[in-house]
């Protein structure tokens, strides 16, 4: 039986989640802008707020105030739609990702999960695959030639890249004998699984780049074929979700990575724990995940501004004719070495 | 019953009984392509709420997340988006009405007819339907269902591939038939 208090524990917890998201997505384009900006010898935004700080706002504030247009012979429904059903799964992916053990607050003991539940993996493939009908829904409705085209791109795409995403779960899976988020934490205590399955983290970061949209596989987007693909024919706030959605799966893939190869909320250093006054600083917690999600996302922004974007032929046959045997192949190494190494 | 309780099964058996029926009213092959997907979203939820996890995300993830998703994509490649309104198979519609009236009456003799009364499903343990549990049942007493099933799906996938592979060049290779000169003359 739920009683009140746990309800409004859910409730504030998920408030937080998705508040954190949402003010991350505004700061990580202004972290993109700025570490483009820098390997491009360039200053970045500098002009809105100490250091550009207030960037996002402006940003904000403009995308509201702008003008929305319905292309003529657009599917109303799905057109204003789209953008939704795009954002929702985003929004909610993150919902199994533990930010750390508990925290005990007024004298209460607060977990720093939303919950731990024993198909963890199995929810964020679900809400991956669903999140590719939005991307496909805009494309359609907008009754713009190459808006469908953008739209039937990333459907190709993302339904050949979720294969080789599903196959790096498993190495983490099979190390940790379970598919709950909290206890592949708990099981890289000793070595991060990033040791122990370079290949399923490769695999991982290449697929979740593709997954996600970003360069070098951001051909739904691909300006100079398509000219902005999918979302060609939204602007103002309805642009800015689909924006706010790619920026949120970055984000959300960051932390996914981060929890299943590099140990997710654990600190490398926890042995200084105890040394007085800055002693919580090398003790496990969210600020662990914090950093190693900004590592991350610094490591996408890289590929972007130093990789060419791949030709969509190719992008298909490395996902099909690499990507995939070579999941499939370490999921059976994997499997035959916990089995006759009694892991 | 808790009234908490009642509202979300209410919710959900409405969701899945009207997106059944917008699918096959909807006279637009996307409109009842997603239709389709909000129903099975909506009986994924209904079986994790009856407390099969496991299930549930596997139903949104294959049927919901990969097979509709490519429904989706062969309508919007092929443009094919409005149904025609007139039956391409005669008599259907009135072979349907009839088997649902059949069915509808099924259930009401059974229910006027049975022999034992009704009563409230035995309830499972927690565990019974854990990833861990599936995995036992599958690969223990399933096993053989399961690896048949296996070897149907490979028949079918390497079937699609044989089927949609080019029977070797159909146009002559360049650098072999070299441009014609014009003869001077």
């Amino acid at each position: 039986m739920i009683t009140a208090a746990q309800f409004w524990e859910w409730v504030i917890k998920s408030l937080i989640i998705i508040l954190v998201l949402t003010g991350g997505f505004a700061y990580v384009t202004l972290y993109e802008r700025k570490v483009l900006a820098r390997i491009q010898a360039r200053v970045g935004p500098n002009r809105a707020g100490p250091f550009g700080l207030l960037q996002p706002v402006a940003d904000g504030i403009k995308l509201i105030f702008k003008e929305e247009l319905t292309p003529a012979g657009a599917d109303k429904l799905l057109f204003t739609l789209a953008p939704v059903i795009t954002v929702i799964p985003a929004l909610v992916v993150t919902a199994v990702i533990p930010w750390g053990e508990s925290i005990t607050l007024f004298g209460k003991t607060y977990t720093l999960y939303l919950t731990d539940v024993n198909v963890a993996i199995l929810y964020i493939m679900a809400v991956t695959s669903i999140s590719v009908y939005g991307i496909a829904l805009a494309g359609w409705s907008s009754n713009n030639k190459y808006a469908t085209l953008g739209g039937l791109r990333a459907t190709a795409q993302m339904i050949s890249y979720e294969l080789a995403l599903g196959l790096s779960f498993v190495g983490p899976i099979l190390l940790t004998g379970s598919m709950s988020m909290l206890e592949i934490v708990r099981a890289q205590q000793g070595l991060w699984f990033v040791f122990l399955q370079p290949a399923g983290f490769v695999l991982f970061l290449a697929a979740s780049l593709a997954e996600v949209n970003r360069a070098p596989f951001d051909m739904p987007e691909a300006e100079q074929e398509l000219t902005a693909g999918y979302h060609a024919e939204y602007s103002g706030m309805k642009f800015a979700l689909f924006f706010m959605a790619e920026y949120i799966k970055m984000i959300a893939v960051s932390m996914i990575g981060a929890t299943l190869f590099l140990g997710g909320y654990l600190s490398p250093l926890a042995m200084l724990s105890n040394l007085p006054v800055i002693g919580w600083v090398f003790a496990s917690g969210p600020h662990w995940l914090f950093l190693k999600v900004a590592l991350w996302l610094f490591f996408m922004i890289w590929v972007r501004a130093t990789l060419p974007r791949i030709r969509y032929d190719r992008l298909m046959q490395l996902g099909w004719k690499i990507m995939f045997p070579l999941g499939l192949v370490n999921v059976i190494v994997t499997a035959a070495v916990v089995v006759f190494a009694g892991g | 019953m808790d009234i908490g309780v009642l509202l979300v099964y209410g919710i959900l058996g409405l969701t899945v009984i009207v997106s059944a029926i917008g699918l096959i009213v909807s006279r637009n092959a996307l409109y009842s392509a997603l239709f389709l997907v909000v129903n099975f979203i909506a009986v994924g939820l209904l079986y994790l709420a009856l407390g099969a996890p496991f299930i549930a995300f596997a139903q949104v993830t294959v049927y919901a997340g990969s097979i509709m998703v490519l429904f989706i994509f062969v309508i919007m490649l092929l443009g094919a988006e409005n149904l025609p309104l007139t039956e391409p198979l005669r008599g259907q519609r009135a072979l349907g009405i009839l088997l649902v009236l059949i069915f509808l009456a099924e259930i009401v003799l059974y229910y006027l007819l049975r022999t034992t009364p009704l009563q409230a499903i035995p309830i499972i343990p927690q565990t019974f339907a854990s990833p861990a549990e599936i995995g036992m049942i599958l690969f223990n007493r399933y096993l053989l269902p399961f690896e048949v099933t296996a070897f149907i799906l490979l028949a079918a996938t390497v079937g699609a591939i044989l089927l949609s592979k080019h029977e070797g060049p159909t146009r002559p290779k360049p650098g072999i038939q070299k441009p014609e000169t014009p003869v001077e003359g």
